[in-house]
């Protein structure tokens, strides 16, 4: 059977690729962002997953606006990061896991999240960055798992409710714990926390929010499900709504969690960022 | 019917909601804006904008905010920040300066704002 055996969330800020490509961990700016991850590493060398579910949110290039599907979930043999129009480094396509996405795509729709399935399925650096961060040299890691995308829609109101999120993760879950094979599951929320590019409240950042947030998602995420949509975009800034994502992982990872690490910084670029390890408890 | 009379969404100050009402105002030019993925487009667009944006039927209230490169006027004309951030690529704008912009600071005054949201842990 498979088994999800965590999950880890992480910010995906494009400026971080650039840091990865440019070796700039040890930077005084960017060095408090990645003292989040070598904790992480050692986790994921122990257990060394075979499969990595990445929730996170296209920012223009998976989509468009003329389709824009609420939830996706890539069903490819392989994933590829393509020209997003500003320059991160392109990487060699991440392997895929087409036979339990389609599982999952299954599962969910059974259980009655209609679920858009795409077999191609190019990925932003909202995917691809948080890999970078977790598997160094991503793709060419030697641990690096096969990769399931996940994009929920913060593109265009209306987007999902926090409530929908969490109940996406746990029918997620779900499928995963059906499907008969003996592999170990991963889940990434990615995205967040705080931040909004545009209008003339460009550059708002709300710490106490933030930090309200990663600590009620650890034990009590259904009080955070009360959020509206407007509030979490009026306390979390317009972007800030990819906190939804964290969410769908929370919901994936069972009743009880363990915190193993966490880490907050602000700012990189325009975003509190933020970084935690939950590890699952259920039986 | 207007569909201002059924709105959805509260008023936040400084921020626009990107929803189905703004999608209509901007489709053309965030549609414009997407194609910006490929760098022959790109190219197309810096070789002669005006013809890019006829090609993409975008307003004259729309031309007029992309030839200013007048990124709160192209928020007003519907367009959406996740695709005008690859026009602000093809300007070498980095988002702190589009954050700049929008606020009327200089991009230095900007990056120290943002630096300023910083609080020491345990407050």
């Amino acid at each position: 059977m498979a088994k999800i055996i965590g999950g880890i969330t992480t910010s995906h800020i494009p400026a971080v690729g650039n840091a990865i490509a440019n070796n700039l961990q040890d930077d005084p700016y960017w060095k408090p962002f990645f003292d989040g991850y070598p904790k992480i590493h050692d986790w994921l060398a122990e257990k060394k997953p075979d499969v990595v579910i990445n929730i996170y949110n296209d920012h223009g290039l998976g989509f468009f606006l003329d389709q824009m599907p609420t939830f996706a979930i890539g069903a490819a043999h392989e994933y590829k990061n393509e020209d997003e129009g500003w320059g991160i480094p392109q990487l060699d396509p991440f392997p895929g896991a087409p036979e339990l996405s389609w599982h999952i795509i299954e599962g969910m729709v059974e259980d009655e999240f209609d679920i858009t399935s795409c077999q191609e399925l190019p990925v932003d650096h909202g995917f691809v960055v948080p890999m970078q961060l977790f598997w160094p040299g991503a793709p060419h890691n030697k641990d690096m798992p096969r990769a399931i995308p996940v994009s929920a829609n913060t593109v265009i109101h209306p987007i999902p409710t926090l409530n929908r999120a969490l109940n996406f993760g746990k029918s997620m879950r779900k499928a995963v714990e059906s499907w008969p094979e003996d592999l170990t599951v991963v889940v990434l929320g990615t995205g967040g926390l705080s931040h909004q590019l545009d209008g003339e409240r460009a550059g708002f950042i709300n710490h106490d929010f933030d930090r309200m947030c990663m600590e009620k998602i650890v034990d009590t995420p259904e009080e955070l499900t009360k959020i509206s949509r407007m509030e979490l975009v009026e306390k979390a800034g317009a972007q800030g709504t990819e906190f939804l994502m964290w969410m769908m992982m929370r919901g994936a990872l069972g009743k009880k969690v363990k915190l193993l690490t966490e880490n907050y910084h602000i700012p990189i670029s325009n975003t509190g960022a933020g970084t935690m390890l939950l590890e699952c408890m259920d039986d | 019917m207007d569909i201002n009379d059924f709105d959805h969404h509260t008023h936040i100050e400084g921020t626009t909601i990107f929803d189905g009402r703004m999608a209509m105002k901007g489709y053309g030019l965030n549609k414009m804006c997407y194609a910006f993925n490929r760098a022959d487009m790109r190219d197309a667009f810096v070789a002669d904008p005006e013809e890019f944006m006829d090609r993409y039927g975008l307003t004259e209230p729309q031309k007029k905010a992309v030839r200013a490169k007048d990124v709160l006027g192209m928020i007003a004309e519907g367009g959406n920040i996740y695709y005008l951030a690859k026009l602000a690529g093809i300007w070498k704008l980095s988002v702190q300066d589009v954050g700049a912009q929008q606020t009327g600071m200089t991009t230095e005054e900007f990056k120290q704002k943002l630096l300023d949201h910083a609080k020491p842990e345990g407050k």
